[in-house]
């Protein structure tokens, strides 16, 4: 791939290379500016940040605002630190996205390979929930919590994150699926394998890179996401995104700074760590999806 | 009652009807070869007989057992598919043997069956590659490996070799040829080239637009072709047809032709049966090779008539010579042995076997049969 973009790559001057570097230089400096500042402030004490200017190193290097983040800093009412929470949204996170990726792959190939009567517009109303605003869904969707009996609970925020991630996942395998050729399927029903069967044994094994995509954009939206952390769950089941909003706006006097600094890049690390690990599949499968679909 | 029955099969996707009124019965071991142009109904025909198409009306039997409604992985049936269709993530062994474990055939079985159909096409040395890593013709053979091991009543082949460059589709052709003389197995096998097709088939069907033209032999479709659309698809170059009035002398008929000059020529038929055209207008089919220089003319034939014309072309192809002329306002070819000594723009003796020529109505365009 790089030996092709460099073959195709427009011959430029070595002068207006400089210069095309300095200004990428710049723009990546700029967008690192955040993370620096809230790494360095995060490893100074209090009063280096309240005395002193923003943008200084640490003169006394100090890990303290990070466990006080961690195990002992006022989130709302009580002093627990972000743990609890960061636990609650992994209870949350990962099951959210085992689910809706998995039915979003078991949609993407009934709606390409077992197709039936109706099948396009069922694809087009299940796409419908990539477009529905958050806030419209908010009091119907507290009401069937309440019906259910899962109001309040980690439970609950998963349903609502598979319910609302179904649509982007189908949308995504059916697309892969769909340049995945139809006579595989044939030639496999005619060796005698059965729905699940051609499913586990000959679609899924080719859908590494579709997965990957699925998951990283799951796991950041469901991660991320605030409102229905805020509106549906309680304190008990509470998601980082907002204890974290909370751990800013406990107020016991000072503002400690350095301890919402390290907070914050607490909450932000799994998303980052996904994309690490994951990102270059991510590339990999978007290009895939769209050269072939 | 065959091996294989097709009896009235229809097929209609909503109001669009497909396939009209099948009717083909296959006896154990035949080569029944499906040819049409593109757009026919081959794969349709072809998928219902798998059981991956639902049949609209009529019945489909095989070993006397009916088929309608059966799982394709019931009816004892192999496929082997235009684009192979290899599981991408299966080995070479893993892909032959994939039925057999759906099947439930115990792990010793399917070693020794793989092993066996391994040798027997030669790919003994590739069971442990991904598809990805194999040649358009080793592919082939693994896709008719898959199929063979199954050891099915009836194999299906839908275009097998259409990926295939023109040099590895004929040896393939001959490879399919061989390995159905060994097995004896019955197939029926989808092409849209005609060669193939008379190549390979113990009897070919040939289809048109969801009706079968014609079900016969390979000689009988080359030699007594049912109508004009079979006459013209099968055979390359295409067989002659040209325009001709028929008159009858002494109780014997003659075609009347034109020459490049307009001028009118006579032919003698071999056919008996014309007397009752005496004056009309019929459409007469003759194939290349029936049309030589005199030397090279049929010894076995029983009726060569001369016919002198003017040469507008030679093509020179290797072992013939194609030579083109006009008659009857049509151009039509003679096929030549190489050394025929033909000038473009002279006037050339050329001998016609009538014994081979052939009569089709203009208006049904349904061959009058001799
Ligand atoms: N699912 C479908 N819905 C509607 N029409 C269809 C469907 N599948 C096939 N057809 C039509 O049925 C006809 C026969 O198709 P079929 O695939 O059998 O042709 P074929 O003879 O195999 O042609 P080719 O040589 O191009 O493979 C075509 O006119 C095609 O448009
Ligand atoms: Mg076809």
């Amino acid at each position: 791939m790089s030996v092709a973009s460099q073959d195709t790559a427009v011959k430029t001057g070595s002068i207006a290379k400089v210069f095309i570097y300095l200004i990428l230089v710049l723009f990546a400096l700029f967008y690192l500016l955040p993370l620096y500042v809230m790494l360095t402030n995060s490893l100074k004490p209090l009063s280096e940040i309240t005395g002193g200017d923003m943008m200084s190193l640490p003169k006394a290097w100090t890990i303290e605002a990070w466990l006080s983040a961690w195990s002992t800093a006022q989130v709302g009412v009580s002093p627990t630190g972000l743990r609890p929470y960061f636990i609650n949204s992994i209870l949350m996170v990962v099951p959210a996205v085992a689910i809706s990726t998995v039915l979003g792959a078991l949609n993407g190939y009934i709606l390409t390979k077992w197709r039936f009567r109706g099948d396009t517009l069922l694809f087009g109303l299940m796409l419908f929930a990539c477009f529905i605003p958050f806030q419209i869904v908010l009091i119907p969707m507290a009401r069937i919590l309440g019906i259910l009996g899962i109001a309040g609970s980690t439970q609950g925020l998963v349903l609502v994150h598979v319910v609302y991630g179904i649509g982007f996942s189908t949308l995504y395998f059916r697309n892969y699926y769909a340049s995945f050729p139809t006579e595989l399927v044939r030639a496999a029903m005619i060796d005698g394998a059965g729905f699940f069967r051609i499913f586990w044994r000959i679609m899924l094994p080719v859908s590494g890179p579709i997965a990957v995509v699925t998951i990283i954009w799951q796991f950041t939206n469901i991660w991320n996401d605030f409102l229905f952390g805020a509106s549906f769950a309680g304190l008990s089941a509470m998601p980082m995104t907002v204890a974290l909003n909370n751990l800013v706006n406990s107020s016991t006097g000072v503002r400690e700074y350095n301890v919402h600094f390290a907070g914050a890049i607490m909450a932000a690390l799994p998303t980052l760590l996904v994309y690490i690990v994951a990102g270059r599949f991510f590339v990999r499968g978007l290009m895939a999806g769209s050269v072939k679909g | 009652m065959g091996f294989l029955d097709i009896s009235h099969v229809s097929k209609a996707y909503g109001s669009v009807q497909v396939l009209h009124e099948v009717d083909i019965s296959v006896e154990e071991g035949e080569f029944i070869v499906l040819v049409g142009p593109s757009g026919c109904g081959k794969s349709t025909l072809m998928n219902m007989i798998a059981g991956l198409e639902p049949i609209t009306t009529g019945d489909i039997s095989i070993r006397g057992r009916l088929m309608n409604g059966v799982h394709p992985s019931k009816r004892n049936i192999a496929m082997v598919f235009q684009s192979y269709a290899l599981y991408p993530n299966m080995t070479v062994a893993q892909n032959m043997t994939f039925g057999l474990e759906m099947h439930g055939v115990p792990k010793a079985e399917r070693d020794r069956l793989l092993a066996d159909v391994a040798r027997l096409l030669q790919i003994d040395h590739l069971l442990e590659r991904k598809p990805g890593h194999l040649s358009g013709g080793q592919r082939q053979r693994v896709a008719m490996g898959r199929a063979l091991v199954r050891n099915p009543d009836v194999f299906l082949f839908d275009e097998p070799l259409s990926n295939l460059d023109a040099k590895l589709r004929v040896d393939m052709r001959t490879e399919i040829k061989k390995l159905h003389q060994k097995l004896g197995t019955t197939i029926v096998y989808v092409t849209h080239d005609q060669i193939e097709a008379l190549t390979l088939s113990t009897r070919i069907a040939v289809m048109n637009k969801g009706y079968i033209q014609q079900l016969g032999t390979p000689k009988e479709i080359y030699d007594t072709p049912a109508n004009l659309f079979v006459a013209t698809f099968m055979g390359s170059p295409a067989m002659n047809i040209l325009p001709a009035t028929i008159k009858v002398r002494d109780g014997v008929a003659f075609a009347e032709i034109a020459d490049a000059q307009g001028r009118l020529q006579s032919l003698q038929f071999s056919q008996k049966n014309l007397a009752s055209w005496d004056g009309k207008e019929i459409l007469l089919g003759i194939r290349p090779e029936a049309i030589t220089d005199i030397d090279g003319a049929d010894r076995k034939s029983q009726n060569i008539q001369r016919f002198s014309n003017v040469v507008t072309v030679i093509e020179p192809a290797g072992s013939d010579t194609f030579v083109t002329m006009t008659v009857s306002g049509r151009d039509v070819v003679a096929r030549m042995r190489a050394d025929a000594s033909v000038a473009a723009r002279d006037r050339f003796e050329f001998a016609v076997n009538m014994d081979k020529a052939v009569v089709f109505d203009p208006k049904t365009e349904a061959r009058i049969p001799g």
